[in-house]
């Protein structure tokens, strides 16, 4: 079973028509009581850094989410700006990250970047995985995924990095500590890469 | 590496699909959701779909479509139509849509942009523009299906977008708009010298080859296109398609 965490932020239509495509129960959590039989969770998230935070902050499931996710270690994978959230900050905003992975949010340095178009980094690009693990399987080689976003992940420790991208610079497109797992991409609008990598996570 | 990105355009006219020339003459050429379920299979970049009639109607977004396009849809979409507050663009991104698209709203009141895109981010904030040439040089901006003439300049509306906090520009070719012949080149090389924000071009795709035409110039740039996708052969008989894997990458290295 899948627990999407609902505080307001995101589309969760979109991952629970993923599940369903693919046979895995799937069910939306809005309240801490939801959570209680919660085996693998899935924290998304749009819009602004500072508004997710609060959001999710003022949705009662904070202590619980905490408590899963560093005591009882329970898989939790944070999407787009979820990823971000599992940070200690951002760049873009003044609320304290969730501390999940030691990381910070940054800006992407639009001098770098040798395209006409500089930010958002909006579309389709490679995601290279450099670390074994199964949730990438079947998607080691050729895929590509859908990105939408101005700010990126930036892992304190490199061992936390789990797949790379470019955009004027490398940077860390997935990563991962312990039972954490952080994408910047949308696998729920990423066709069957998308698919299979959400497949995977149910497979944890 | 970063994509081109090749994008269906679709309208959208009393819960039906349609295709306009010029912005006039609406031909119905399906339902809606059946062609969203089409382009899942297609795997397309991104599909963008326009209500033609909520603004000239002066009606709310019809929410409820919107939702079934949202929740049947597996690539980023964007809606545009009738948005002009901050509290329509917030239901809208939460019924599932990833980009908003505005037009005759920021047009009159610039300041809209910033106000929405600190709710829901500058990524998903769209500024459309559909543009018209003038009779004796230079461009116009337009609404209500082209109907009313704003006396607003493309491309400094485009600067004055970005500058407010706009993610996105769209600049749609009245002038080409269903002829298939070919999008306005000059156009697209005026608006992409203005900004830096991703820029996506509608208006005048007959073929693979106009796209191509585009990307060789502009390298990561939205290439969008209504007709092309929704007909087939000369006669246009309804029939949707979209490039397969192969063929994109053959468009992106020419």
């Amino acid at each position: 079973m899948i627990t999407l965490i609902d505080y307001g932020v995101g589309n969760l239509n979109a991952f629970l028509n993923v599940y369903k495509r693919v046979d895995i129960p799937a069910k939306i959590a809005r309240t801490a009581s939801d959570l209680s039989d919660a085996e693998k969770i899935i924290l998304p998230g749009v819009g602004h850094f500072d508004h997710a935070m609060r959001k999710l902050n003022a949705s009662g499931m904070r202590d619980k989410l905490d408590e899963l996710v560093l005591h009882k270690k329970v898989p939790v994978i944070g999407i787009c700006v979820g990823m971000q959230m599992m940070a200690n900050y951002s760049e873009e905003g003044d609320e304290e990250g969730l501390k999940w992975i030691d990381a910070g949010v940054k800006k992407f340095n639009e001098s770098k970047i040798k395209y006409v178009t500089k930010l958002p980094h909006m579309g389709w690009n490679d995601v290279k995985p450099v670390k074994d693990l199964n949730l990438f399987r079947g998607l080691e080689t050729d895929a590509i995924f859908y990105f939408l976003h101005s700010y990126y992940f930036e892992c304190k420790n490199t061992d936390d990095i789990m797949a790379v991208s470019e955009y004027g610079v490398a940077f860390t497109s997935a990563a991962h500590h312990q039972n954490r797992y952080g994408i910047q991409f949308h696998p729920e609008k990423s066709h069957h890469y998308g698919e299979k990598l959400l497949y995977n996570f149910s497979q944890l | 590496m970063l994509r081109p990105r090749i994008i269906p355009s679709l309208l959208v006219q009393d819960n039906g699909l349609v295709k306009t020339f010029n912005f006039k003459n609406p031909k119905y050429v399906g339902d809606p959701i059946n062609a969203v379920k089409i382009f899942n299979e297609k795997e397309v970049d991104e599909l963008a779909v326009f209500d033609i009639d909520a603004t000239s109607n002066g009606v709310e977004p019809n929410y409820s479509l919107i939702e079934r396009l949202a929740n049947q849809s597996r690539m980023p979409l964007c809606y545009g139509g009738g948005v002009k507050t901050v509290e329509q663009a917030q239901r809208i991104f939460s019924l599932g849509i990833e980009k908003i698209a505005l037009s005759s709203a920021v047009l009159k009141t610039p300041e809209l942009i910033t106000s929405i895109a600190e709710r829901v981010g500058s990524q998903s904030v769209i500024v459309v523009l559909d543009v018209k040439k003038k009779t004796f040089g230079g461009y116009e901006v337009y609404t209500h299906n082209g109907k009313k003439s704003t006396g607003i300049n493309p491309i400094k509306f485009a600067e004055e977008a970005q500058k407010l906090g706009a993610g996105e520009i769209i600049i749609n070719s009245i002038d080409q708009d269903g002829l298939m012949k070919g999008y306005d080149m000059n156009l697209i090389d005026k608006i992409r010298n203005a900004i830096s924000l991703p820029l996506t071009v509608l208006g005048g795709a007959g073929s693979l080859e106009d796209i191509a035409k585009v990307i060789d110039r502009h390298g990561i740039i939205g290439v969008a296109a209504g007709s092309l996708f929704v007909f087939k052969g000369v006669y246009r008989a309804v029939l949707i398609n979209y490039p397969t894997k192969e063929e994109k990458e053959k468009l992106y290295k020419n």
